[in-house]
């Protein structure tokens, strides 16, 4: 019997506001000594209470937008109750049945087939504190504690891990794109649990379906959904049971273990928060909001295509990072449209190879759209070769030196005017006799070793094509 | 449970008090959390009445109103969920006014039932209510249930001592069965007090909703408490169990021991209500309930400028005549709890004597009416003298 898998995915992203959710303590606490960013807000003293933070409520009504939802003009925010030492008051201020957007949808690509996933909602809450778990007891930092996160979760009809990570990649970018989150996964900014369950094609009932926490990189989410579907295919071809459970991912076992069976549904208790009256967004609230949409992933890349006329696949790539895809234009801005393809080769080329080997992001790398732009110019005006501008490249990515600079430091201009290498040709032809012969005896890779060989004497500054040409002519032509 | 805790931050009210020079005397004492009406749910200890100190002073904020009764200080505060100002006040035969909801600013309040809960004075006599709600009326950014809204001079109502042009209704659902006969003949006294001033007085005014007022205030109360009193986990301040082996036992074995009762008691009643399959049944009825209390309310006070009702069934019990069975404790506040219901404002002023123990009279008016019943309460008091009477200490 063949199986479907069906995946659903919840993420959070904190948001990228001065303030906490519900009070004035500053939110940025990545370099901050614990429990410094503290009040007596977030700190659930007795006696306080929330005051709503507008900034992240613009920022969950902007991603709303962003996802096509419709953004409600009647909110509210509810009480989630559950205990835990991380959470101060007892209860985590939410969103249950009123959140600010809801209906949403949007695009992923696998192999170019195009699908719509849906997204149920987009609601704020707050951030819980951290422990920290030594030995024998925890330690609480309650800097966390009160930072706006964003909830988005989508409909189940996910139907891969591949689909799963393109979904996210899709969330992440556009997040970024609309700055209202870090988006980093690794320090958290940006959380992925999943639902997974499968069931036999044809069958409408779902089977049970597990919760798989702990997956910290797009890599994770992809393999742990991975493992989690061949496990449970496993498990019914077998005859096991699957339990309706929460599942943590281990990324260095590459494997999900059981965490907590969750046979009774947890009872969260909801109801309407008392301290905080309903939150009405008016249509022209929502109209302000809406003009602050920049252009988005999707919509880039198809003027990309249009523009630049970049294959689709580029453009999706460039597109994929808002700042990969500033840094193309800036490029284009400098070079010139025409030689956009030019950009784009040595954006996802050399440069990717160098950023992706080193682990730098596009932003903090030395090479700047100037040189990019500068090294296009002189290729396209032969001043350079193409290995020389390989060359100035790699120098650029290390030291941030002009590309100006290191012609001249590694006297790299091209050499066009042929006098200046007969010699070298002509000693080359004499040094290669067999090379000669079996160019004569009709083997054109011949030919390009030769040309290498006097390329490579001039430490790549001979222009390949004018070698091979007087080459030919030498050699008395074809 | 807070027994030792020294709280890091100043509440709204007393920031208000304090900006204005008042001197603070003391801490007063009251039911655990808020819970009772009594007094006798004291984490520490039962307060007496001044009147007589064999009998309850009321609660939640008995040791308030028996402060003041006992000539202690000039004015206190309560926080009147149910009748937590107005019910000792007028078991002790003092002023206590129940603002509007979100008249006062609740920042710094321990809260109790969070829609419910609102501070207010409890004075000698209306002139010091006045007073007092001046000092403490406002917005507050730090609530946002306080209402951006004027806060005028409460003591230019005190300026007219008759009562002409203004209209109080008698809803007859308070004049009902099980009432202290000394308690209905005062208020009866005090009704026939204001008419000789020159209102008009209806008794063709019906809140038909008022029998069910008890049952959704045991739902709200209790399932707001739920959730506001899970902090208390002993993770951040006050009581700890010691010793516990685990989080999850240091969390239950304090709860355990650091709450009483009725706390207790409470919170498994509003958990139990919120609980999945008893929500629609319980919170959600409870609030349908609230709706049409409300519109009770609103259509009475579209012909009337006030309401007048007894402030308790009876006057102040004996310690312990209640204890053992909550729900003739929860009675007590039976008048009262309406008016938290439906977030209207409202005063008990002394209003005379039933086997010499303190009656109070409870006027309701419209929300931020507080001025309108200032005014009735001032015009009665000024042609009365029950306020001037002492307990003999």
């Amino acid at each position: 019997m063949d199986y479907e898998t069906i995946i659903g995915l919840e993420v959070h992203a904190q948001l990228l506001t001065g303030s906490k959710m519900f009070c004035s303590c500053n939110a940025n606490y990545t370099e901050a000594e614990p429990n410094s960013h503290v009040c007596p807000v977030c700190l659930g003293m007795p006696g306080v209470l929330p005051v709503i933070n507008q900034k992240a409520v613009e920022y969950a009504m902007l991603s709303a937008l962003a996802l096509n939802c419709t953004v409600s003009e009647y909110t509210k925010f509810d009480r989630k109750n559950y205990n835990y030492p991380d959470l101060m008051k007892g209860y985590q201020i939410s969103q249950y049945d009123f959140p600010i957007g809801k209906h949403g949808w949007l695009t992923i690509d696998i192999n170019g087939n195009r699908k719509q996933v849906n997204i149920t909602r987009v609601h704020l809450e707050e951030d819980v504190a951290k422990l920290h778990h030594e030995h024998h007891y925890s330690r609480v930092d309650v800097n966390r504690a009160g930072l706006p996160l964003m909830e988005i979760v989508s409909e189940p009809e996910i139907s891969s891990p591949e689909e799963a990570r393109d979904y996210l990649m899709k969330l992440h970018s556009i997040l970024r794109y609309l700055g209202v989150s870090t988006c980093n996964m690794e320090d958290g900014s940006f959380r992925c649990d999943a639902n997974i369950s499968i069931r036999p094609i044809g069958c409408k009932e779902l089977m049970a379906k597990v919760e798989v926490k702990n997956m910290n990189s797009f890599k994770a989410v992809y393999q742990a959904l991975e493992y989690e579907s061949r496990r449970q295919r496993k498990a019914v071809k077998e005859g096991e049971p699957i339990f309706q459970e929460t599942r943590g991912w281990l990324d260095e076992k590459g494997e999900t273990v059981s965490q907590r069976s969750k046979e009774c549904a947890d009872d969260y208790r909801y109801f309407p928060e008392p301290d905080l009256p309903p939150l009405i967004i008016d249509k022209t609230w929502i109209a302000k909001i809406k003009e602050k949409l920049p252009e988005l992933p999707e919509a880039r890349k198809n003027r990309f295509v249009a523009q630049y006329g970049l294959l689709l696949h580029d453009a999706s790539v460039l597109t994929g990072s808002l700042k990969m895809a500033d840094y193309f234009e800036e490029c284009v801005k400098l070079a010139g449209k025409e030689r956009a393809k030019a950009a784009t080769t040595w954006i996802l080329g050399d440069l990717s190879r160098l950023l992706n080997a080193s682990g730098t992001g596009i932003g903090d790398t030395k090479v700047r759209p100037e040189h990019i732009a500068d090294i296009i110019k002189l290729t396209g005006k032969n001043t350079i070769s193409g290995p020389a501008a390989k060359t100035i490249i790699e120098e650029t990515f290390h030291t941030g030196k002009s590309v100006d600079d290191i012609i001249n430091d590694k006297d790299l201009r091209q050499v066009n005017d042929i006098s200046e290498i007969q010699d070298l040709i002509k000693q080359a032809i004499n040094d290669n006799p067999k090379a000669i012969s079996d160019y004569r005896a009709g083997k054109e890779q011949a030919l390009m070793f030769i040309t290498g060989q006097v390329v490579k004497a001039t430490s790549g500054r001979a222009n390949p094509v004018a070698v091979k040409e007087i080459l030919i002519e030498e050699l008395g032509g074809k | 449970m807070l027994e030792n805790f020294i709280p890091p931050y100043n509440a709204t009210v007393m920031e208000k008090f304090i900006s204005r020079n008042a001197v603070l005397v003391g801490k007063t004492n009251m039911d655990e959390f808020a819970m009772g009406s009594s007094t006798e749910n004291s984490a520490f200890f039962p307060t007496n009445n001044p009147w007589d100190t064999e009998r309850v002073p009321g609660g939640s904020s008995g040791g308030s109103a028996a402060g003041i009764a006992a000539d202690e200080a000039i004015c206190a505060l309560g926080s009147d969920t149910g009748g937590s100002i107005r019910q000792p006040a007028s078991f002790c035969n003092v002023v206590g006014l129940k603002p509007t909801y979100g008249r006062v600013s609740r920042f710094g309040l321990i809260a109790f039932a969070s829609s419910l809960d609102q501070i207010g004075p409890i004075t000698k006599d209306v002139t010091d209510c006045a007073l007092v709600m001046n000092a403490i009326a406002g917005h507050d950014p730090m609530d946002s249930t306080a209402v951006d809204r004027p806060v005028p001079d409460y003591t230019s109502a005190l300026s007219n001592r008759e009562l002409k042009g203004l209209r109080i209704g008698v809803p007859r659902e308070y004049f009902a069965e099980g009432m202290q006969t000394g308690v209905t003949s005062a208020i009866e006294a005090a009704i026939k007090k204001l008419e000789e001033l020159g209102a008009e007085v209806g008794r063709d005014v019906s809140l038909p909703h008022t029998k069910y007022a008890l049952a959704a205030y045991y739902i709200i109360a209790p399932s707001e408490a739920s959730a506001n009193l899970s902090r208390y986990d002993g993770v951040k301040y006050g009581f700890r169990y010691p010793g516990a082996a685990n989080a999850i036992e240091s969390t239950e074995k304090t709860r355990q021991f650091g709450f009483g009762p009725e706390v207790k008691r409470r919170i498994m009643l509003g958990t139990y209500a919120l609980s999945a399959g008893y929500y629609d049944a319980y919170y959600l009825k409870a609030q349908k309930i609230r709706t049409l209390i409300k519109q009770d309310f609103d259509n009475a006070l579209q012909k009337y400028d006030a309401l007048v009702t007894p402030t308790s069934p009876t006057t102040a019990f004996k310690m312990g005549e209640k204890t053992d069975d909550p729900l003739q404790m929860y009675l007590s506040d039976i008048c009262t709890l309406p008016a938290n219901i439906a977030g209207i404002p409202a005063i008990s002023v002394p209003a005379g004597f039933a086997d010499n123990l303190p009656v109070g009279m409870q006027l309701m008016g419209k929300a931020f009416s507080e001025e309108t019943l200032l005014r009735i309460a001032y015009a009665y008091e000024q042609a009365t003298d029950w306020h001037k009477r002492k307990p003999a200490l």
